[in-house]
């Protein structure tokens, strides 16, 4: 099957440090993929270039078999790439069903208003955020707030859909209804590339992971493998540790778990 | 399902209720009123055009622009110049709006990428600029002398309706412009760029493709208003064509009816020419400390303005406390 | 041409009234994030105060320094305490337009207590002859106390608890919090130390120019267009940028003529906010 999303040796430099460098990869239609890596190791800066919020220094972003390198996020959101922000973004004056609307009229093609709020409704539906349309999206709670981001992307019927840590500062029952939650919008046929430190949720979600480590990509492919990759143990834990890891050959799924802190820091 | 849906929409209090009766009684003050009253009645309805364009860019978009001044000036001159040039009134005054929403889109163009203080300087700074051009470019705007041009035949009373009519047209196009943006896909992005500017690129708003739009509405009938009024004064100068105060006044306005309602701005033009005329008048010599006192009192006891959020909220708060500590 | 000594030493001497013009209202903006509007009518103001106290009392103009600019920054802390603090946070209409306000019955006040017509300081200190540059005595002391102040102003900010204090709100009003900084007392320190540096100007303006309401709007235009050139909130910044507009009009002035002048530093002012927000120095700040 033809990729969905071809990124091709994409390179971001800010003052000659590269924060993603000559990164390639591929989004098959209908896959959840996983985009792991330590903190700062450049996770959203490539979200960034691949949805038009930052423009790559060298390499090609393809969708859908057309160049959209230069892509402004708007266009990126119009095409169908859509993506949740680490810190949300509402509109934080306007209601709930505005935001999801708001989404669904611009983003998602929709033809009026009153058609794009009925979608936003269905979304609030799905989402579980329905009894709160009318609130403003100013006083809701982070969990809420997490779901109104999600129901904003829905709305704009994206077929890709990249989302960076969802999760964050979530509780524990609250990310199990999350995975569920994601679990259902990949049912709906929608391809998701999901940042995540917490490998819980890679593991119970992701059919493939990627791994960036000082924005190159070092390991790609099934998660079990991935994760017991002496590249990645180390990255994650030193050089060190990886190789106490390989003489005691405890799994690395568990080596993995200190660095599972729910971080809510916009650090890369 | 679809109950649940349109239960959640609310309608829209957009004031057709106070605007419509408001319309109709100006529309009649010439009719029954001596000229003086006509005049103020034309000055309403100028300033209610002019507040309620610079409420596209200040109120639904949220950037605080002073360049009213510079599209009623450059309008005003457009019109005087093409007008002495032999075009017919009407017309200078269409070609004139013409010219001032190409400028606006091409300034907003230069000048939108810039954001809060930074916007708010550079479009001071455009209304002064094109002062000091038509000053100096005096082959083409008479320079520090002026503009005469013709007098509108048929005696000052005839005039004065003549124009009073032109002028309150204006308003109602301007208003029903509001009116439309309100319900429209561009009045909603505005308000998603108004909110949040990332967040509004992100769910697909053309960022600024909106922007330039809303500048060029803000723009265009301060155009209109400023070729209407050049041939109703029948002189420019370009002190009075691009004024510093009329760029301060016009937001005043805007935020005195409540900035990013639908028809607030009217009425707060027309609060604002009254308590002008009423005070100010009166007291001649300190008619500019009492706008700079109607600033500040507008500034911390209406901040909402006279039609905005939380006005009502807030009083119908107070005489609940009123009502509980007298109980 | 370039190198003409007069137009160079005109320019300079302009420069540096600019400087001290801008640094005051620089602080302001870059440390509270709020453009006072009032900041030429303060010049004035203190321009007034200066020519009556000579003209009636013969009280030196230099020395009036010393009792004007005390008197705008108790003015100027009351003003940013008592009404300015209450809408700071505020966007950026609010607060620009608050100010102008102010502005508005500040001007109309003045007008009506000393009317609009030009008062002129004469004091006869003679001037210096260098080959074809003469430097009118007056305008050279009043240039020297410019630069000598925006410095002091520097030297101030750099070493005093209320400087340190002012540069860590500026840098992170937040984290200056948690340090136990006290905002609102910093902002009306902010403030103060901007209207004191607009009375020391106004003192000078006095001594070197003729003192009327009209040019309050003008000294506000060149105190926005030296802070794009310069950069916000840096007194190295408003130096460069005050030198570099008093220059340009000099040179531009004598070629094409005053208005042309002017209408290129806002032409020169509207490129560099397009282009350049942070300002020629970038964003120096006070540290």
């Amino acid at each position: 099957m033809s990729p969905l999303l071809r990124v091709e040796g994409v390179s971001r430099y800010f003052g000659g440090v590269a924060a993603v460098n000559k990164v390639s990869f591929e989004l098959a239609p209908g896959e959840i993929v996983g985009l792991i890596g330590p903190n700062g190791a450049g996770k959203t800066t490539l979200v960034n270039l691949v949805t038009g919020v930052l423009r790559p220094s060298a390499g090609r972003v393809w969708f859908e078999g057309a160049d959209v390198t230069a892509q402004r996020p708007w266009q990126a959101s119009r095409r169908g790439l859509a993506r949740t922000f680490q810190i949300v973004q509402p509109f934080p004056q306007m209601t709930v069903l505005e935001n999801v609307a708001a989404g669904a009229l611009f983003g998602g093609g929709a033809a009026s208003r009153p058609e794009a709020e009925d979608v936003a409704m269905e979304f609030l539906e799905f989402v579980g955020l329905a009894p709160l349309a009318e609130r403003s999206a100013m006083s809701l709670t982070l969990p809420s707030r997490k779901r109104l981001e999600l129901a904003k992307s829905l709305a704009m019927r994206p077929k890709v859909l990249l989302l960076d840590e969802v999760n964050a500062g979530l509780n524990s029952a609250e990310i199990g209804a999350a995975i569920e939650l994601i679990r259902q919008i990949a049912a709906r046929g929608v391809t998701i590339m999901l940042i995540e430190h917490l490998m819980k949720v890679v593991f119970s979600l992701c059919d493939r992971l990627l791994v960036l480590h000082h924005g190159e990509l070092i390991a790609q492919g099934d998660p079990r493998a991935v994760a017991s990759d002496p590249a990645v143990v180390k990255a994650y834990l030193g050089s060190k540790y990886a190789a106490q890891e390989q003489q005691v050959g405890a799994g690395p799924v568990d080596a993995a778990d200190p660095v599972d802190t729910p971080s809510g820091g916009g650090h890369d | 399902m679809k109950s649940s849906i349109s239960s959640v929409r609310r309608p829209r209090r957009q004031g057709l209720v106070w605007f419509v009766p408001l319309a109709i009684a100006l529309a009649l003050v010439p009719l029954f009123f001596n000229n003086y009253y006509a005049q103020q009645a034309t000055f309403v309805c100028m300033y209610a055009a002019l507040a309620l364009s610079w409420n596209v860019i200040g109120g639904f978009t949220g950037y605080p622009s002073f360049s009213t001044a510079a599209f009623v000036g450059l309008g005003a001159y457009a019109g005087a110049i093409l007008q002495n040039a032999g075009m017919p009134m009407m017309l200078a005054w269409v070609a004139a709006t013409a010219v001032t929403a190409l400028f606006a889109a091409v300034l907003g163009y230069a000048i939108l990428r810039m954001k809060g203080h930074y916007f708010a300087i550079g479009s001071i700074a455009i209304v002064e600029s094109m002062r000091l051009l038509a000053s100096s470019w005096s082959s083409l705007t008479g320079g520090g002398e002026g503009l005469n041009l013709p007098i509108f035949p048929g005696g000052p009373d005839h005039a004065g309706r003549v124009f009073f009519y032109a002028m309150f047209v204006v308003m109602i196009v301007a208003a029903m412009m509001s009116l439309w943006l309100d319900r429209s896909r561009l009045g909603f992005g505005l308000r998603c760029v108004q909110q949040n500017e990332d967040a509004a690129d992100m769910v697909g708003v053309n960022v600024n493709a909106s922007k330039i739009a809303a500048f060029v509405l803000s723009a265009l009938f301060c155009g209109t208003t400023g070729a209407i009024s050049a041939s109703w004064v029948s002189y420019i100068s370009p002190p009075d064509a691009f004024s510093i105060l009329m760029t301060l006044k016009v937001p005043v306005m805007a935020l005195l009816g409540g900035a990013g309602t639908v028809l607030g701005p009217v009425l707060g033009a027309l609060v604002f020419v009254l308590v002008e005329q009423t005070l100010m008048s009166r007291f001649l010599d300190y008619s500019q400390a009492m706008l700079g006192v109607i600033i500040v009192f507008l500034i911390f006891f209406l901040p909402g303005g006279l039609l905005g959020a939380g006005l009502f909220e807030r009083l119908s708060g107070r005489l609940a406390r009123l009502r509980r500590a007298s109980a | 041409m370039f190198l003409d000594p007069q137009i160079l030493a005109n320019g300079l001497m302009l420069g540096a009234l600019y400087a001290c013009i801008a640094v005051g209202f620089s602080l302001v903006w870059g440390v509270l994030n709020v453009i006072n509007m009032m900041h030429g009518s303060l010049i004035i103001l203190s321009g007034y105060l200066t020519f009556f106290a000579w003209l009636h009392l013969k009280v030196n103009p230099f020395l009036m320094l010393l009792v004007v600019s005390p008197l705008l920054f108790a003015f100027g802390y009351a003003l940013q305490y008592g009404l300015i603090n209450r809408v700071v946070s505020r966007p950026v209409l609010t607060t620009l337009t608050l100010t102008f306000g102010l502005d508005m019955i500040l001007y109309n006040l003045m007008n009506v207590v000393f009317e609009a017509t030009p008062r002129r300081i004469t004091l006869d200190l003679g001037s210096l002859s260098m080959g074809d540059v003469v430097l009118p005595n007056d305008r050279l002391f009043a240039m020297f106390l410019a630069l000598g102040l925006t410095l002091l102003l520097f030297w101030v900010m750099r070493t005093s608890r209320a400087g340190r204090a002012i540069v860590a709100v500026r840098m992170d009003r937040d984290a200056a919090a948690l340090m136990g900084i006290p905002i609102r007392q910093v902002y009306a320190m902010t403030f103060a130390i901007g209207a004191l540096m607009a009375g020391a100007c106004g003192v000078l303006l006095a001594i070197t120019f003729p003192v009327t309401t009209n040019i309050s709007g003008l000294l506000l235009g060149k105190a926005f267009v030296v802070c794009v050139i310069g950069g916000l909130g840096s007194v190295p910044g408003a130096l460069v940028g005050g030198l570099a507009l008093g220059l340009i009009e000099s040179y531009t002035g004598t070629w094409w003529g005053p208005q042309t002048a002017v209408l290129l530093g806002f032409v020169l002012m509207i490129v560099l906010l397009m282009t350049r927000p942070t300002g020629l120095l970038g964003k120096a700040g006070y540290e």
